[in-house]
């Protein structure tokens, strides 16, 4: 018998290489995270003293039930807005659809943090608007703790709701509807019964990712939340505090909040599963065309909570053209906080851009081999690849940052402080992005034209580039555009890890806010919204709104 | 259809000499404990069209992709001529396949779907138009030369992936239900093309289908498939007239099967049997066989007379070229009937009462406990 292998074959390399990355680049540093949860303070060897303590006092784990209270009530109120947003806009002629559209998604990809700053610009205790309104006599109340956090969460998740299930609405075949309506059912009967049900699962998709987005923001909280403390800031807090920082109490909190993420989501997979229908929609449903004040009514609101929500940005974009001197805000507009950010900040700038071009390079190779030995080489370890690029999806960055530090601190692998540690931060987090779209686009494609390939002579290799890859780039693009915006503006897991040398522009704005120095750390958050905005933009005309962004 | 005549620089006729013939031995492929195909051996020879015809789920494809590489053989082994290709991998292996859904590259023009081949075979790059624009003009797609494929009809990108199958001159043709996927009329008009294309190359061609008139139609010869077994190899007419088994019988065209008790009796060829407990007569056998059996009778054997098994007509249906009649018999069975329009233009109608006849020699007879052929 002849063989004629000419090595181990690619697809098998591939996977090992993969195996090893995930292995050193995931299961080792959250592993080292969960053994540093079981050491103590005082004890010596491991200890559940952490976990008891945390459990014990009011002062801890009142910020889990702080975390868990603002996340549901946002997620309650995100639904609230997006549900009936996504029905207004699928099922009619809404004027000005397409930049409604656009502006939710916009309000989606702003930084982090950006609303909480801005809200508080406007309505703080130096608000703009709040010093107006004081002339006038009026007191709008404080906006700072619980109310601030879940007004400004919801505003800026919602559009996840409203994304996820208007896709799905508009894929409902009409006649499931029709055929409901023939039956005798009225209107609300109908979407109540039908309608709703029937995009179940994509309302739920969309709920758990604004319950885990707000579960584990950071930026937000620090910046309002004032008294009101929730397990992410505790986390910042236990680990960065200079006096008295805890990194052992800091991986307990760590990975309990990992836990009710994953908790989370383990419940949406069983619902889901239980609640999963195939829609193959060959009639999707038609626009109602509304005239006059009808159409007026059903506009208003859309532009309400979309002009709302994006208000941070433009108020953003407007004070970082104010004239300041140092904290205090003066008469008249003027480029200087733009001069003061290029002489005193342009590092950040070059970081920022630098870091995420790398990650997102690295983003779109690994992506698309991994989405292809998920869809493609299907078995355990397929499942188990998926499963690992899907883990950081529920790890806050907060904690990623920690994980990345107790892992690397040591030797043998010292990458503490450098560059090298915030681009794989990027990577881990923002891939899984790009693996899901990339893998649903697989999913779609007919293997047979790759096996066309090779069975023409091409190699299972160069098969992948010349036909595999060319006919993904759709699927990849989608996900890439999100795997780059965030990484641009990602806050949680670069404040744990960043130095003097690595600051990036959302750490940058952080700690300008944190100085008081509110011209700068607008005219850093208007760059990072205009290459966001930039970025969509020439996303929308590549794909000419054929690829979806969520 | 007729083919065109190639001009100067076509490159596909070839003798049969240049052929390979295929020789699977005892192979195995398993899923887990279910094995998709169960230690099957065939012989096709050099020039062959050759189809594999089964049920769905009956382990031809999978046997198809063992062939092409893109499955594993988990035993046995698989020879193009005297070389074994086990271990050879699927690029390597220089075969022609197209695929059911045609798997045409979508974000390529035609010119470069038919190129692609020959360019990973390492054709010289001045070769490589004429090559190409041979084998459009043999598909008569030349128009669409420089065309993408997104647009086009299901019957243009089939003589695409043909034509893209053919120009690399593989040793052998594999085809995966091409045609499933065409109109009733257009199948049946590639169907005739790809015979044709067939014969003028003298490829050997393996095909396969579920549909038991294209199998019949297209093949030189024909491997019935079931459960992973192969139940009758053969050529049409054979497989047609002399199934070897109940399942083949009953899978190619219709069947009647009715109930038979023979009995002892000095010569096989005059074995007495009483069919359905009531109509008796001489069934010419192989052997002596004593005992239950069953008789597959096919509806355009069976025919109307004054004697034979007694029933009623409970359904007539005109067909055009012929009209078929389900009877139920005194006993409660079933059977299909047909008659010729050209032979009579009458309808019986329904709820006549009729005997129903067969000739003893036309049709096939198994024993009922293992499904041995019993029949001449």
């Amino acid at each position: 018998m002849k063989k004629t292998y000419a090595g181990p074959d690619f697809w098998f390399c591939i996977r090992v290489i993969t195996l090893v990355l995930m292995v050193v680049f995931l299961i080792y540093p959250f592993s080292s995270l969960i053994i540093k949860s079981f050491y103590g303070g005082k004890e010596k060897g491991l200890t559940l003293e952490n976990y008891q303590s945390f459990f014990k006092l009011p002062y801890y784990y009142r910020t889990l039930l702080n975390s868990l209270n603002v996340s549901l009530t946002a997620t309650f109120t995100a639904l609230i807005i997006g549900l009936p947003m996504a029905y207004l806009m699928t099922r009619y002629n809404i004027a000005g659809k397409k930049v409604w559209h656009v502006l939710a998604i916009m309000s989606l990809m702003s930084p982090p943090f950006i609303g909480a700053y801005s809200w508080i610009l406007l309505f703080g205790r130096n608000g703009v608007a709040t010093r107006i309104l004081a002339k006038w006599g009026i007191s709008i109340g404080s906006i700072y703790g619980r109310t601030g956090i879940v007004v400004i969460f919801t505003l800026m998740l919602y559009p996840y709701v409203y994304l996820y299930v208007s896709g799905a609405m508009s894929n409902i075949d009409k006649s499931l509807e029709e055929s409901a309506e023939n039956l005798g059912s009225s209107k609300w009967r109908r979407i109540l019964t039908i309608t709703l049900p029937v995009v179940m699962p994509s309302i739920a998709s969309g709920a758990v990712v604004v319950f885990m987005t707000a579960l584990a923001d950071f930026g937000t909280p620090m910046l309002i939340g004032e008294g009101y403390k929730v397990l992410p800031v505790m986390i910042y807090d236990e680990y960065m505090s200079e006096i008295g920082a805890n990194d052992n109490l800091a991986s307990s909190l760590s990975v309990i909040i990992v836990i009710c993420s994953s908790l989370v989501l383990l419940l949406q997979k069983v619902l889901i599963a239980r609640h999963n229908y195939v829609m193959t929609s060959m009639r999707p449903p038609e626009e109602v065309k509304l005239h006059g004040w009808k159409r007026f009514w059903a506009t208003l609101p859309v532009a309400l909570v979309v002009s709302v929500s994006v208000l941070p940005q433009i108020v953003v974009l407007v004070t970082s053209f104010i004239k300041t001197n140092g904290p205090i805000f003066m008469h008249g507009f003027s480029l200087g906080s733009y001069k003061n950010i290029m002489s005193r900040l342009s590092k950040p700038i070059s970081n920022t851009f630098l870091f995420s071009l790398t990650a997102i390079l690295l983003i779109v190779v690994c992506g698309m081999l991994v989405a292809y030995l998920i869809v493609r080489k299907k078995g355990k370890i397929g499942t188990l690849l998926d499963f690992l690029v899907m883990f950081p999806y529920v790890i806050p960055g907060s904690v990623l940052g920690i994980s990345l530090i107790i892992a690397f601190n040591h030797k043998p692998f010292v990458l503490t402080g450098t560059a090298a540690i915030i681009i794989i931060s990027f990577v881990i987090r923002k891939m899984p992005f790009t693996v899901r779209s990339s893998s649903a686009f697989l999913q779609q494609m007919d293997p047979s034209i790759e096996e066309a390939s090779i069975n023409l002579g091409v190699s299972p290799m160069k098969t992948f580039f010349k036909i595999t890859a060319r006919m993904m780039a759709p699927g990849v693009l989608s996900g890439a555009i999100l795997s780059w915006i965030t990484c641009i503006n990602e806050l949680s897991s670069s404040i744990m890890l960043y130095t003097g040398k690595t600051t990036t522009i959302s750490v940058s704005i952080y700690t300008e806010v944190v100085r008081n120095s509110y011209g700068t750390a607008a005219a850093l958050a208007s760059i990072l919204t205009v290459s966001t905005a930039l970025s969509l933009f020439i996303f929308m005309k590549i794909s000419k709104g054929k690829v979806s962004v969520v | 259809m007729p083919l065109p005549q190639c001009g100067g620089g076509c490159c596909f006729e070839r003798g049969d000499t240049m052929s390979h013939s295929v020789t699977i031995k005892n192979v195995v492929k398993k899923y887990g404990s279910f094995a998709a195909v169960d230690h099957i051996s065939l012989n096709i020879n050099a020039g062959e069209f050759f189809t594999l015809l089964g049920p769905s789920g009956c382990g031809k494809t999978t046997l198809l992709r063992m062939i092409a590489g893109f499955n594993t053989i988990d035993d046995g082994s698989i020879l193009f001529d005297e070389n074994e290709i086990n271990h050879i991998e699927a690029y390597k292996r220089g075969i022609g396949m197209v695929f059911q859904n045609y798997a045409i590259f979508p974000h390529m023009t035609v010119y470069e779907n038919v190129a692609y081949g020959l360019k990973a075979h390492k054709v010289p790059a001045e070769e490589i138009p004429g090559k190409v624009d041979a084998a459009l003009e043999l598909m008569q797609i030349s128009q669409l030369r420089d065309r993408r494929p997104s647009e086009m009809s299901g019957g243009q990108q089939q003589r695409i992936a043909l034509a893209r199958a053919i120009v690399i001159e593989p040793d052998v043709l594999l085809m995966d239900e091409p045609l499933s996927n065409l109109d009733a009329k257009l199948r049946i008009t590639m169907r005739w093309e790809i015979k044709k294309l067939q014969r003028r190359l003298g490829i050997t061609t393996i095909y396969v289908t579920h549909d038991q008139e294209e199998a019949l139609s297209i093949s030189d010869r024909i491997a019935v498939m079931k459960d992973g077994h192969i139940m009758q190899v053969g050529e049409p007419k054979d497989i047609y007239l002399k199934p070897q088994n109940p399942f083949v019988s009953g899978f190619i065209g219709t069947s009647n099967f009715l109930s038979c008790v023979c009995s002892e009796s000095e010569e096989p060829g005059k074995t007495p049997a009483l069919v359905e407990g009531k109509y008796r007569l001489d069934l010419p056998l192989c052997k002596k066989f004593v005992g239950e059996a069953q008789v597959s009778v096919r509806p355009e054997q069976c025919m109307f007379d004054h004697e034979g098994l007694h029933g009623t007509i409970t359904l007539a249906t005109f067909l055009g070229d012929f009209i078929s009649y389900e009877v139920t018999l005194d006993d409660g069975k079933v059977i299909e009937v047909n008659e010729y329009t050209k032979e009579t233009q009458i309808i019986r109608p329904v709820g006549e009462t009729v005997f129903v006849r067969f000739a003893p020699h036309l049709v096939s007879v198994y024993a009922k406990k293992d499904g041995e052929a019993l029949s001449r």
